[in-house]
């Protein structure tokens, strides 16, 4: 893919990312619909399977997912600098995509969490701040324990899945119960899978 | 009450491990994010509150409910706040720093690999493999919090059907988190409140 951006393009960029950044309440993810409308439908700096890859690839790398964001700016720079055959010559190009797409998604938000939770600490001993931690504390818990439910059964709930659903449950009594290393956990897993096992 | 809040609190802090220096932040937060495969949030808890000690379960989840709650991703929201505790406005960028910088590289590496094997089947199922793994660890992650509810001021009952309310709107009916929030959130918040006082009238009348 190959396209040409003006400079003005390169700001639509990154005003877009800013944009996005104070409605992306429960993770830069919450916002992914939003950019697959503008950068894929709208101005056609990504295609579908760009798009989806980066998604999908931020997600099973180290990391927090939002860097899913930077891999859509690379992608809309390598399209302007000539694509994968251009070679090292689209690099500058894909890494001001990178760099764009970042300072747009993280500025605004980490600027509003920084001065947020610096009045919350300073001001712990009110009656609302201490309201506001202990009302949310079950909230929280509750939350992670659903995002783990979601992460399961996204491979599907059906009978046949039960190795993914048993790894799932042993894994999570092992955590729960011993201090084995995550990354021990994490490997066997991906060797399960590799083996096609589960 | 045998002794009030703050001074215990005083006392905690200084005996508690903090991070040596900006370098130690760094990597501890670099080393955090490397590990986190399908999310960060759960080696947070293991290597900040088991580990190293940083924070305290209670701590965490306080921590964490801002975070959750402020626009942006949340393990970068709460890198950001930890940091700033200890290091002020650097402590915050640096924490920010190693959550972001070898990630980034790795991440851009991989796609730059990946283009190439992503449809290979020992791919695919290593990725599904790791999704299991990643699923347990989330769930186990928040079944240990739950132990921090026991001084909660709204009591246990009050906070188990609040989560069970969550985890069903969330899980089960996929109601949007922003709504969730506000009105099992709003709810909650009030009634902590109202719980807040009444202890508070309490303690002075003992």
């Amino acid at each position: 893919m190959m396209l040409t951006l003006t400079a003005s393009d390169w700001l639509a960029l990154l005003i877009h990312f800013l944009s996005l950044s104070l409605l992306a309440v429960g993770g830069a993810i919450s916002t992914a619909p939003d950019m697959h409308r503008y950068l894929v439908d709208e101005q056609h700096w990504l295609g579908d399977v760009q798009f989806t890859s980066s998604v999908a690839l931020a997600q099973a790398a180290p990391g927090p997912n939002v860097l899913f964001v930077a891999l859509l700016g690379w992608n809309v720079g390598m399209n302007a600098g000539g694509g994968i055959s251009a070679g090292a010559s689209a690099w500058p190009y894909a890494a001001l995509g990178v760099l764009l797409a970042l300072i747009g998604i993280l500025v605004p938000s980490t600027t509003l969490t920084f001065a947020a939770a610096r009045w919350g600490h300073q001001n712990r001993e009110l009656r609302a701040v201490r309201a506001f931690k202990q009302g949310m504390a079950p909230i929280v818990i509750a939350l992670l324990i659903a995002t783990g439910w979601i992460l399961a059964v996204s491979y599907g709930n059906s009978v046949q899945n039960w190795p993914l659903w048993l790894l799932t449950a042993v894994t999570g009594l092992l955590i729960w119960r011993t201090r084995l290393h995550l990354l021990w956990l994490l490997a066997a897993g991906g060797l399960l899978g590799w083996l096609g096992w589960i | 009450m045998p002794e009030s809040l703050p001074l215990k609190a005083c006392v905690a802090a200084a005996e508690r491990p903090r991070p040596a220096s900006l370098t130690d932040l760094f990597w501890s937060f670099t080393w955090l994010a490397l590990q986190g495969f399908g999310g960060v949030l759960a080696i947070v808890q293991r290597e900040l509150v088991e580990k190293k000690q940083w924070l305290t379960r209670e701590e965490f989840l306080e921590d964490w409910a801002v975070a959750q709650i402020l626009p942006g991703p949340n393990v970068v929201n709460l890198s950001l706040m930890i940091g700033d505790r200890y290091f002020g406005w650097r402590g915050a960028l640096v924490a920010l720093a190693g959550m972001l910088t070898f990630p980034l590289v790795i991440v851009l590496v991989l796609a730059a690999v990946f283009t190439g094997i992503s449809d290979a089947p020992g791919v695919q199922g290593a990725l599904r493999g790791m999704g299991a793994v990643a699923a347990g660890l989330i769930t186990a992650t928040g079944l240990k919090l739950i132990s921090a509810l026991k001084t909660n001021v709204m009591g246990r009952v009050v906070c188990g059907a609040l989560g069970v309310a969550t985890f069903t709107a969330i899980a089960l009916l996929h109601v949007p988190l922003a709504w969730v929030l506000l009105s099992v959130g709003g709810l909650a918040c009030v009634w902590a409140y109202r719980q807040l006082g009444l202890s508070a009238l309490q303690g002075t009348k003992t």
